[in-house]
């Protein structure tokens, strides 16, 4: 085990799994993944196709888990995992797939590829190929604490002047709360708003919430670099900190794939069920709304969109939330083309903001969302992710656009009734 | 070899070999992949994921208008070639004569007129879909000798078939045993081939539709 | 031109004159024979012209390992026909079941026969040859078939092979074939050999053929099977008036449904019309009352090789012949066993992989790559 190459082969062999060989099984080579994945539309380069992707994992399936493949390998008639192929496609696992999953859901016989690259990224990160950015942001979430380097301190900086421009008091550490929320860390350096949102938000609502010194951090960049390893650390922080505080529920924060990360992978990263609910703080503001805790006054009246941030909606299950709560506050609220489950990524998602690398090819892709913005004709939009919106803030200025990104929490804050 | 010799060793030993490579190489393949199985998902489903599952076997059938506006070609070459493929092979009498001899079972069948005409639209479907091929930068750049492998011995029983039901070319027994031949070579590829996904697309669609379907997505 | 072969030297027409048919008769059964063959009507009068002076050939009539089918089918007219017209036409010098002498006499015609018109006389074989253990599985006047054949196909002309036995093989060569019998073809290679399949073989081919060799001194063109290519050109199937409700896709499923009674297609009752070439469907049977497809029964495709052996006569043609569903059921039950197996195998490499698995650290992070 000491090549980086052995180091993926033997992880692609620990990923592998039934579906995994039903799909690879399946794939009949019709390339209609490409038109769903903005990375080909956008460039129109072929290697793109999502399925291609998967190559490393495919000829690991193919030598060690198919009897056929096996017994051609026998023969040297199958192909190996190199370092070479690895290195070559390190470029496209992450520098051109942000793992929105849109390939997984119009690949004709089924084929759930965005979970096979993510699969894939395993075996990347175990021999080392992984961008440069990515693995700093990694470093810093398992050593610091967050990806961006945020520490506690900073976070006790920006809930002292949310306390003072609201008046209210930001719960931390508190033991026995009902929900504990978590943020990510753009939330607390870039949009601080989202912290008062939440303060403004529950105080009215008299939800019971806490914040954790030891567990604030909601985004997991061991997830996007593909170390089940590394997510599981960061996750099992999360499960500690709830644990001691002992809270029924954990909000995760509008952040696409933290909230993948902590729903949906985070148990089977650490083996074992929360002792805790995950909810997301869309689908908590509309529980919220639908109780009749939620009152908003006034409504926005200029046109607006919502961009679907894939964890959440397409990967997330969290669809009409988000349209029901943008209503609530908006009389001209038009969705784009593809809207819902069928959006198309930011084009930063997966980790490819982390990577430096990559930024060309990110600010390419992002064509594919400003043509959908221009085809509306809005100036606002709306979503529920701050890497997204980091991502489209940059793109938007980029392309010279005159749109402005909001978040929706920060948004109905703003019209919290008195 | 006589062609009425041919005839009767496609009909018997030839099939035999077939039908048992066929059978074997499925039975492993599927079974294989049963065995390596699924890892207990451990997150709270947010609904079950057997009905989405199932809905996706299904579903996926229908391509999202997205991808049809994309690659209209290939969508509509796609689905005449599989209909066509599946009309011919299911309804052409002398062909339920022949599910009915080795399954027991039996169905109606349509004019032979009629499953003429779909093998001609069939043959010229696939016609289409390796132009499509060979021209599509996608599709060129996936593309491998599978591929083209797969094309061919799909095509042949239709086209073997077609020169047979006509009388054209050979003496029709050696026809037919050509037409029988090249479904024996279909049958003998298949399990090592993408052909596979006639059966894996059912297990793909499932375990898409029911993950996706548990997050509360119907994929 | 042929030579007069036998004692009394009579032509053909003298000895339709002698018999009282007249010249009108004579053309009649000339026009018959030559649209019988496919020849064009301006071949009728050197038909006539060569009937007219052809001899009475000398023809040796070997029964084999056979039934007398064939001789049956030849013979069993209720009047005077074409078919007799011919036979009475040839000098038939020796045929176990026709001729009136028997033991050493009947043998003793044949030698007789074959001494006097060496390498002019006509050899009809029915019945298959059997070689196994030096032929002793069927022997005339001590003689094996094998032997009686070489011996009088050395000084013949030509043979002709009548009937599926003889042309084939026939039920004698299906399997087993415990007595090792064989076609005519299989054992004389130096000779034009004619085949005239079918079990019966229909008695206008038999006759037509004889009459082709009287009028042209040579056996007819031949298709890759050795049979005339003039009655065997075409299959049942192409010339079935029941092809109509094949290509609607009508059919009878039993032989007393509503389809049956219709008179449908009887392809799924097993027809092997379209694989087999025969004239049953044009010239018909029984002076062209009916054949078999035409009384209600699938053809069983008795003028090609083997239809004995090519599954049962009531399956349709499209099915495969050996027990597929067994193949099938086994091929499944080996293929879930050794796919359980590989599985298995394919699980304990994941297993041990995950016991090898590589924890990746900040460490990994940190090395630049």
């Amino acid at each position: 085990m000491s090549t980086p190459a052995e180091r993926a082969t033997n992880a692609f062999k620990e990923q592998i799994d039934g579906p995994i060989a039903s799909y690879l099984s399946s794939c009949v080579h019709c390339g209609m993944c490409a038109h769903a994945c903005l990375f080909y539309t956008e460039t129109e380069d072929p290697r793109y196709t999502p399925i291609n992707k998967v190559e490393p994992l495919r000829r690991v399936w193919k030598s060690e888990y198919t009897f056929f493949g096996k017994l051609a390998s026998k023969f040297g008639l199958t192909k190996s995992v190199t370092d070479e192929l690895l290195k070559e496609w390190e470029l496209l696992i992450y520098d051109a797939c942000t793992l929105c999953g849109r390939c997984s859901m119009v690949c004709p016989v089924g084929n759930d590829i965005a979970y096979m690259i993510r699969k894939t990224r395993e075996g990347m990160i175990a021999a080392g190929y992984a961008p440069r950015g990515l693995k700093d942001a990694t470093y810093r979430a398992v050593t610091v604490g967050s990806p961006m380097g945020v520490k506690l301190p900073a976070l006790k900086a920006q809930i002292k002047h949310v306390e003072k421009d609201t008046g209210l008091k930001v719960p931390l550490d508190v033991e026995g709360a009902d929900y504990m929320a978590l943020l990510s860390s753009m939330e607390i350096m870039n949009f601080p708003e989202y912290i008062e949102a939440l303060t403004r938000l529950f105080d009215k609502a008299g939800v019971s919430w806490t914040l954790c010194s030891e567990a604030f951090e909601a985004t997991n960049s061991g997830m996007q670099i593909g170390s089940s390893d590394i997510e599981g650390e960061l996750i099992q922080r999360i499960v500690d900190g709830a644990e001691k505080l002992k809270v029924k529920y954990v909000i995760s924060p509008e952040c696409g794939h933290a909230y993948y990360a902590l729903r949906w992978e985070g148990p089977n990263v650490i083996g074992k069920k929360y002792p805790f609910e995950v909810v997301h703080i869309l689908e908590l503001l509309d529980q919220l709304r639908a109780q009749g805790k939620l009152k908003v006054e006034g409504k926005l009246d200029q046109k607006l969109t919502f961009h679907d941030p894939c964890q959440i909606v397409r990967k997330g299950g969290v669809v009409d939330e988000p349209r029901r709560l943008l209503n609530m506050v908006s009389s001209n609220f038009v969705e784009m083309e593809d809207a819902g489950v069928m959006n198309w990524c930011c084009g930063g998602g997966g980790g490819v903001s982390a990577n430096e690398r990559a930024e060309p090819l990110k600010l390419t892709v992002f064509n594919r969302k400003k043509s959908q913005l221009e085809k509306l004709g809005v100036n606002t939009m709306v979503t529920a992710c701050a890497n997204c919106r980091i991502n489209l803030e940059e793109g938007i200025e980029h392309t010279n656009m005159d749109v402005e990104v909001v978040g929706l929490a920060e948004t109905l804050a703003e019209h919290l009734a008195d | 070899m006589t062609p009425v010799e041919f005839l009767a060793w496609v009909r018997g030993p030839m099939f035999q070999i077939a039908v048992a490579i066929f059978a074997l190489g499925v039975a492993i393949r599927i079974v294989e992949i049963f065995v390596l199985g699924r890892k207990q998902d451990l997150s709270e489903p947010r609904r079950d994921g057997v009905v989405p599952g199932i809905k996706t076997i299904f579903g996926r059938s229908i391509p999202d208008t997205g991808t049809f506006k994309r690659s209209p070609l290939n969508v509509v070459a796609g689905y005449i070639f599989h209909i066509g493929l599946f009309t011919t092979i299911l309804f052409f009498v002398p062909h339920i004569e022949l599910f009915h001899s080795v399954l027991g079972l039996q169905w109606p069948g349509l004019p032979t007129p009629f499953i003429d005409a779909v093998t001609v639209v069939t043959i010229f479907a696939m016609v289409v879909i390796l132009i499509n091929r060979l021209r599509n930068p996608v599709l060129k750049f996936l593309s491998t000798f599978e591929d083209y492998l797969c094309w061919l011995v799909t095509l042949l029983p239709l086209l073997t078939g077609y020169l047979a039901f006509h009388r054209m070319l050979f003496p029709y027994q050696t026809m037919l045993g050509i037409h029988i031949l090249s479904v024996e070579i279909l049958l003998i590829v298949f399990p090592f081939t993408k052909l596979m996904h006639f059966f894996t697309v059912f297990l793909a669609r499932w375990y898409n539709g029911s993950a996706f379907g548990r997050r509360g997505v119907q994929s | 031109m042929l030579q007069p072969w036998n004692k009394n030297g009579l032509t053909v027409a003298e000895r339709l004159q002698a018999e009282g048919i007249s010249r009108r008769g004579f053309l009649k059964f000339c026009a018959t024979t030559a649209s019988m063959m496919a020849l064009s009507p301006s071949m009728v009068p050197a038909i006539a012209r060569a009937l007219e002076n052809a001899k009475r050939p000398s023809v040796i009539w070997l029964s084999f390992q056979e039934c007398t089918g064939c001789t049956e089918s030849l013979t069993r007219s209720h009047s005077p026909n074409l078919e007799t017209l011919i036979l009475e036409q040839v000098s038939l010098d020796y045929h176990h079941t026709l001729q009136v002498a028997s033991g050493e006499a009947a043998e003793e015609a044949r030698e007789a026969a074959m001494k006097e018109n060496n390498g002019r006389y006509l050899v009809v074989v029915d019945g298959s040859i059997p070689v196994d253990n030096g032929g002793v599985y069927s022997t005339i006047a001590g003689i094996t078939n094998l032997e009686m054949l070489r011996e009088t196909a050395e000084g013949a002309a030509a043979i002709i092979a009548v009937g599926t036995c003889a042309a084939f093989g026939g039920i004698g060569y299906a399997k087993p074939n415990p007595t090792g019998a064989m076609p005519v073809s299989a054992i004389i290679s130096d000779k034009p050999v004619i085949n005239v399949s079918g079990c019966p073989p229909i008695p206008t081919v038999i006759s037509g053929v004889l009459a082709h060799f009287l009028t042209f001194d040579k056996l007819p063109e031949v298709d890759d099977l050795g049979r005339p290519i003039t009655f065997f050109g075409q299959s049942i199937h192409d010339r079935c008036y029941r092809r109509p409700f094949y290509d609607r896709g009508l059919f009878a499923e039993s032989f007393d449904d509503e389809g049956a009674k219709k008179g449908w297609c009887l392809y799924r009752l097993g027809c092997k019309g379209p694989a087999t070439y025969n004239a049953c469907a044009t010239t018909k049977w029984n002076e062209g009352t009916s054949f078999p497809i035409e009384a209600g029964h699938p053809c069983l495709g008795c003028s090609e090789p083997d239809f004995w052996d090519m599954g049962g006569f009531y399956q349709p043609l499209s099915t495969p012949t050996g027990d597929v569903t067994r193949t099938l059921v086994y091929g499944v039950v080996a293929g879930a066993l050794i796919g359980a197996a590989a599985g298995s195998m394919a699980r304990t490499r994941k297993i041990k992989a995950q016991k090898e698995h590589y924890k990746v650290t900040t460490d990994d992070l940190e090395e630049s790559s």
